[in-house]
């Protein structure tokens, strides 16, 4: 709670940015992200656009697991599915980009409901292994119904098309991208100040307490699967377009995690927190090379990247759980906190 | 229908069975002690294979001194997983130490791929390369004396659990931890002895396996299978283990021969969502009940 802003109206209690600085804070936000492609280089857009597809399923994933509680690893089979709808869709009937992205969000908010199927009975970790098991199922299927996804070669995407221009490169994509992970970001932060946001979060502390609260259990786990992989698939569909390939090896059981620890790094249960561990996850690897390279050794400095790139995202995730288990999200919260209160201290 | 040749894919998935059956059996060990869910058991079973192979092949140790040091160097590896990583999880959330386990797993394979490299390597042969013949069938001599180990080292575990005190000390904690500390058993030594012996077992059977299959840095997948043994046979159901590891490896085997071999990750994962449906706490699991 910020010093000195009194609610005079319920309205203003419930805001989503509850208070001036917040809403300056926003706004030079927002201002930063409308400028950063005209003075930003090639790469750096394209890690934009990364940055911001990851954010969207991070924050899919988020509302699962850190708010409804339930440990999903099939992040990346949704994002596939999600995928794989919006290129079949652009490449067989040429619809319309956005309407792509829907598709792929729909077919993967279908799956999704079918993979939270179980989460009734089961619970938990019991939980989390089963969703590796959608994972597994789906890879085969991108594999094997090859007419469909052609195989294990996968299929390649035509340059989407938007009020008549092509978006071919990372410049022009950003412009798509990022508005579509920022509405998806809003309704989340929306999501939880309705009646069934605070049932996710009601289910997530406690499932029977809340069952005896009058939340359908079925219903709101469900509702959780569908909206998490909703975003998923939305995420999919821009991965497509935004790599221009689909491949059933695109979409690993370690995407999956790299979801998972992008939420446990970021913060459960907190938006911003999906947005810093998505940010963080996916630029750390980036650091790691700059680091490498910038070492000296002798020319084999690539050979050693990529396992020192494992060691660090496993020992990211370690050392989060471990020391700041509520993630970035609770750091930055501390941080903001100290400036508040200075020259006092918490 | 060949009936021998069905006999003959029945065996040699009994044969992966038992190991995947050793390594439920480390799997189970964790999880009745310390109730950890720990998902880098495969990648545990890698550095034992890994220990190894540079025992055996790098150091060119005989087979007797290569064994016991890979098993020595694996449950210190086990001790000191338990004391920096597992020992400050206690009290968390089981989904804490679930992910703990994950970011375990991939600083594993991290690891094994700066030592080793990523690039696949041979074990040196140590098991009789004689086929064995029951009646018209073949084995594969490996999978055979594989097999062997595991039901002995498997048998020795039971008994141990059966009359030693540790083993009894261990069953006492997995009933019931308060109850453990009252009797006087120091519960935080159970939870290292158990981590030092759940990696020794895996060690054995990271060597069996990779004198299978060749040592490679993707070993670890390995695990998922097993994940799907423990799931079928109740997490904290040592029969569970045994019978589901047997269970899962002959169904991996003939998915495998009759279907091909890409379907069988798909059998078993259809297996285990089948289960899933039917008995989420496994074959022989406990059944927990849920209060307020």
């Amino acid at each position: 709670m910020r010093i000195g802003s009194a609610k005079q109206s319920y309205a203003a209690d419930a805001a989503l940015f509850d208070s001036v600085t917040q809403q300056r804070w926003a706004l030079a936000g927002g201002g930063l992200l409308l400028l950063f492609p005209f003075v930003a280089s090639e790469y750096w857009l394209y890690l934009a656009c990364l940055v911001a597809i990851n954010i969207a399923s991070t924050m899919g994933l988020n509302i699962l697991t850190g708010y409804t509680g339930l440990v999903s690893l099939g992040q990346a089979a949704f994002m596939g599915l999600g995928a794989y709808t919006t290129a079949i869709l652009q490449l067989r009937y040429g619809t319309p980009m956005l309407l792509n992205l829907l598709g792929g969000g729909i077919v993967a908010m279908a799956a999704g409901v079918l993979v939270g199927l179980p989460s009734l009975r089961v619970k938990g970790l019991y939980l989390a292994i089963a969703t590796i098991a959608a994972g597994v199922i789906a890879h085969f299927v991108f594999s094997h119904f090859s007419q469909l996804t052609g195989g294990t070669a996968g299929l390649s995407v035509p340059p989407a098309m938007i009020f008549g221009q092509q978006l071919d490169t990372s410049f022009r994509l950003y412009w798509v991208i990022v508005p579509i992970t920022g509405l998806l970001l809003l309704g989340a932060a929306n999501l939880f100040r309705t009646r069934i946001g605070r049932a996710f979060i009601a289910i997530r502390d406690r499932d029977i307490s809340a069952e005896v609260l009058g939340i359908p259990l079925l219903r709101y786990k469900l509702l959780s699967f569908a909206i998490s992989s909703f975003y998923a698939g939305v995420a999919g569909g821009l991965f497509a377009y935004f790599f221009r390939a689909v491949t059933p090896e695109s979409f690993p059981l370690l995407m999956s995690i790299f979801f998972l620890a992008a939420v446990i790094v970021g913060g459960m249960g907190t938006v911003l927190g999906s947005v810093l561990g998505a940010v963080f996850m996916t630029l750390v690897p980036e650091l790691l090379k700059l680091v490498v390279s910038a070492l000296p050794l002798s020319g084999n400095a690539t050979l050693i990247l990529s396992p020192v790139r494992t060691i660090v995202f496993g020992a990211l995730i370690v050392l989060f759980l471990i020391f700041e288990p509520l993630g970035l999200a609770e750091m930055w919260r501390r941080t903001r906190r100290t400036f508040h209160l200075w020259p006092f201290r918490t | 229908m060949d009936w021998w040749l069905l006999f003959e894919i029945t065996l040699a998935g009994v044969g992966t069975g038992g190991l995947y059956a050793l390594t439920g059996l480390a799997f189970v060990l964790i999880y009745k002690a310390t109730r950890v869910v720990n998902i880098a058991i495969g990648e545990m079973l890698m550095i034992g294979a890994y220990v190894f192979f540079s025992f055996a092949a790098g150091l060119a140790l005989p087979i007797w001194l290569a064994v016991p040091g890979a098993l020595l160097v694996s449950a210190a590896f086990g001790a000191v997983v338990e004391r920096t990583l597992i020992r400050p999880m206690l009290g968390e959330s089981p989904i804490s130490s679930f992910m703990v386990t994950v970011g375990l797993a991939s600083m594993l394979v991290g690891l094994v791929e700066l030592v080793w490299s990523a690039d696949q390597q041979r074990l040196p042969e140590f098991l009789p390369a004689k086929h064995i013949v029951i009646g018209q069938a073949f084995v594969s001599p490996k999978i055979f004396y594989g097999f062997w180990i595991a039901v002995l080292l498997i048998t020795a575990v039971l008994l141990l659990f059966r009359y030693w005190r540790g083993g009894v000390a261990l069953r006492a904690t997995a009933a019931d931890q308060a109850a453990a500390y009252s009797v006087g058993i120091n519960v935080p030594r159970v939870f290292s002895m158990t981590w030092m012996a759940a990696a020794a077992i895996a060690g054995v059977a990271g060597i069996v396996v990779g004198s299978i299959g060749g040592l490679s840095s993707v070993m670890g997948v390995f695990g998922l299978s097993v994940l799907v043994v423990v799931i079928f046979g109740g997490l904290d159901s040592v029969a569970g283990a045994l019978v589901g590891g047997v269970i899962v490896g002959v169904i991996e085997a003939l998915a495998g021969f009759y279907i091909g071999g890409e379907y069988k990750l798909l059998a078993t994962f259809s297996l285990l969502v089948l289960i899933l449906m039917i008995r989420p706490y496994g074959l022989f699991g406990t059944h927990e009940i849920e209060r307020l």
